[in-house]
């Protein structure tokens, strides 16, 4: 426990060296942005980025999570949940203020729900999440197929809309609020909580967790839990970015909420790592993406120079340990 | 509950070797039902047009086996095949269509298709990238060379020849079963060859092959390769199916492959399993949706029916390439 806890106080030094890193290549990204393109680094502009950015930043939170929690862990299917919990939220509060908090309750007690039973799958059945959550996947796109009958439904309510979309204090509009609150809540309760100290020590080293008396498939339930319930928090704000709810609208962030991990310099090992990389990862990812489209890069070259950056990141962090006899 | 899956020593070696037989029983199982569903399921015509719809499946999970027994996985199999297909039709057509440019529009179709595989198997075993991502990475760019080649679907055609030879029979026997004979043979030569037999230490054990002098990266950067073939050739059956370019044409690939690859009994961790069990899990995963669609499923529940089923029998997958019970 307290190798964990050594670990998530300093870090290695591999990984404060890449957090500097993270926000250097931010930094040079927004400079980038502006001699491409005056007006790129403007306040508005920039608000605008850090809001889709918290999007994924809120999925990318419980992929962290999962991550950490080692034994190959990852969620693929939070790209369906987060479709489900925009779909579930726009039908419960179907354009209604006051049907706001019964939606929101409803979308996480649901992809809560199903992410436990990823968690059961992984834990007791021993299905490696990759599988896991795949098939997951599948079972949630046939699900909101069932729902929806393949016809979108649900509205965003006008409150939602505006807490994401509108200025609240300082020209900046509530969701940024609420993203540096929860970010500040996660990275606190990784450091300083008995829940965040078993996740790194399931992560690092399970048989030792174990030992030490750390209740490991509860504590590994709940992360997948934890995971789908973030991926419904995002859908529902999806559903107010957006105002309304199209069937594959999750897809596009499951890999970027994994890739924000990463480059957020969480290993995928598991036990190493920790929040704040991932919330630099996901500035980093949306500002690349922003970039290139800003530049009226024809969609082929934004996908060959979007994966090409990413090899290129690997680079500085995703190399693995070179073998040694 | 600590020991978990972890540790690999277990009496019942032969069953472990034996991974694709769940596959088989439930293909059995299904290949029952379907028939009670449909009357001429065991026709010979049924039979070939199934087993015709199925082989870029097969294919591709067999390429995304090799890589998975040496406990990497590629991410990028759709979009190889979509740039296969693309560099292909694009390379017939423009160079007029006779023989000459088929043939060269299937080599140099073949030679893309590993090229991608060498370029995922450098990054990942040479540079040390985390496979996961890296090669969700040269996934992306692959697509976006796709797009490049040919931004829409549809607008360019293979030439008449080669959707003909695909669905011609030769000697009575339809070529795609000709087809399939050539890599069942060649897959059984690889599978008793020295080069194969360091694919499987290496998933199973990486450290303790290095520490043996097998040459892992050179294995591992093969098992992509080899994958990366067989890609080009489920691109090459897809292109003599559909008989179109489209840039867009492989991307489910990805994930059924790899759900081809766990129904068979593959372990993801590596060095379990075989391409049989692969090739009978892309059939099953055919199979399923034919199941749904002929028991007159209400069209809203098809997929989520065949979801479920899906999870099942992956789970299925999994205990098998466990070593059956805890």
């Amino acid at each position: 426990m307290s190798a964990a806890r050594e670990r998530t106080r300093s870090g290695p030094r591999w990984y404060r060296h890449s957090l500097v890193l993270t926000l250097a290549i931010i930094v040079v990204l927004f400079a980038a942005g502006e001699t491409l393109s005056p007006g790129f680094a403007a306040p508005g502009q920039v608000i605008y980025l850090l809001v889709t950015a918290s999007l994924l930043g809120f999925v990318a939170a419980g992929q962290n999570l999962v991550i950490l929690g080692g034994r190959e862990g990852i969620d693929l299917s939070v790209g369906g949940m987060i479709s489900l919990g925009a779909l579930i939220a726009g039908n419960v509060m179907d354009a209604s203020n006051a049907a706001i908090l019964p939606a929101l309750l409803a979308t996480l007690a649901g992809t809560f729900a199903l992410g436990a039973v990823n968690g059961l799958g992984v834990t007791f059945l021993r299905i490696p999440p990759l599988v896991m959550t795949l098939g997951m996947y599948g079972v949630i796109q046939g699900l909101l197929i069932v729902i929806t009958r393949g016809v979108p439904s649900g509205r965003a309510a006008p409150m939602l809309s505006a807490f994401v979309n509108e200025p609240l204090v300082l020209g900046i509009p509530g969701i940024l609020f609420a993203w540096a609150a929860f970010a500040a809540f996660v990275i606190w309760m990784l450091r300083s909580t008995a829940f965040g100290l078993r996740i790194y020590a399931i992560g690092a080293n399970e048989n030792a967790a174990a030992l030490s008396g750390v209740a490991i498939r509860r504590t590994r339930v709940l992360l997948f839990a934890l995971s789908g319930m973030c991926a419904g928090l995002t859908g529902f704000l999806v559903l107010g970015f957006s105002g309304n709810v199209f069937i594959g609208v999750g897809d596009q962030y499951m890999l970027p909420s994994i890739i924000a991990v990463v480059i957020g310099g969480t290993s995928l090992a598991g036990g190493i790592g920790g929040h704040h990389g991932t919330v630099a990862g996901a500035i980093v990812l949306v500002l690349l993406q922003s970039i290139l489209t800003t530049l009226n890069i024809d969609p082929s070259g934004r996908a060959m120079i979007f994966g090409g950056t990413l090899l290129l990141l690997m680079f500085f962090y995703g190399r693995q340990q070179r073998l040694r006899v | 509950m600590t020991g978990d899956g972890q540790s690999q020593a277990r009496p019942r070696f032969e069953f472990r070797r034996n991974t694709w037989i769940l596959a088989a029983g439930f293909l059995a199982l299904l290949c029952a039902v379907n028939y009670f569903l449909q009357d001429n399921f065991f026709e010979p015509g049924v039979m070939v047009s199934n087993l015709t719809t199925f082989t870029p499946l097969i294919l591709i999970a067999i390429g995304q086996t090799y890589v998975i027994l040496a406990s990497d996985i590629d991410l990028s199999v759709g979009a190889i095949v979509s740039l296969v297909n693309v560099v292909t039709v694009s390379i017939m057509h423009h160079l007029g269509g006779d023989a000459l440019a088929v043939a060269a529009g299937i080599g140099a179709g073949v030679a893309t298709g590993l090229a991608a595989g060498a370029a995922n198997g450098l990054c990942v075993a040479a540079l040390r990238f985390q496979p996961i991502i890296t090669t969700f990475a040269t996934g992306t760019v692959f697509a976006g060379l796709a797009l490049w080649i040919l931004p829409d679907a549809g607008t360019v055609q293979a030439p008449e020849p080669v959707w003909r030879t695909y669905s011609a029979s030769f000697v009575g026997v339809p070529f795609v079963i000709w087809s399939l004979g050539v890599v069942a043979l060649g897959c059984w030569l690889y599978s008793r060859s020295r080069p194969y037999l360091t694919l499987m230490a290496v998933g199973g054990n990486i450290r303790a092959a290095f520490g043996s002098g097998l040459p892992v990266m050179r294995t591992r950067i093969a098992g992509y390769v080899i994958c990366g073939l067989f890609c080009s050739l489920g691109a090459l059956a897809l292109t003599g199916e559909t008989a179109t370019g489209d840039p867009l044409i492989g991307i489910a690939f990805t994930l059924s492959s790899i759900s081809a690859v766990v129904l068979g009994g593959t372990a993801l961790s590596g060095g379990v399993g075989g391409v049989l069990g692969s090739v009978l899990g892309a059939i099953l995963l055919g199979l399923i949706s034919n199941v749904i669609f002929f028991a007159g499923t209400p069209f809203e529940y098809q997929n989520l029916i065949q979801g479920v089923i899906v999870l099942v029998a992956l789970a299925g997958g999994v205990f098998v390439s466990r070593g059956g019970a805890r």
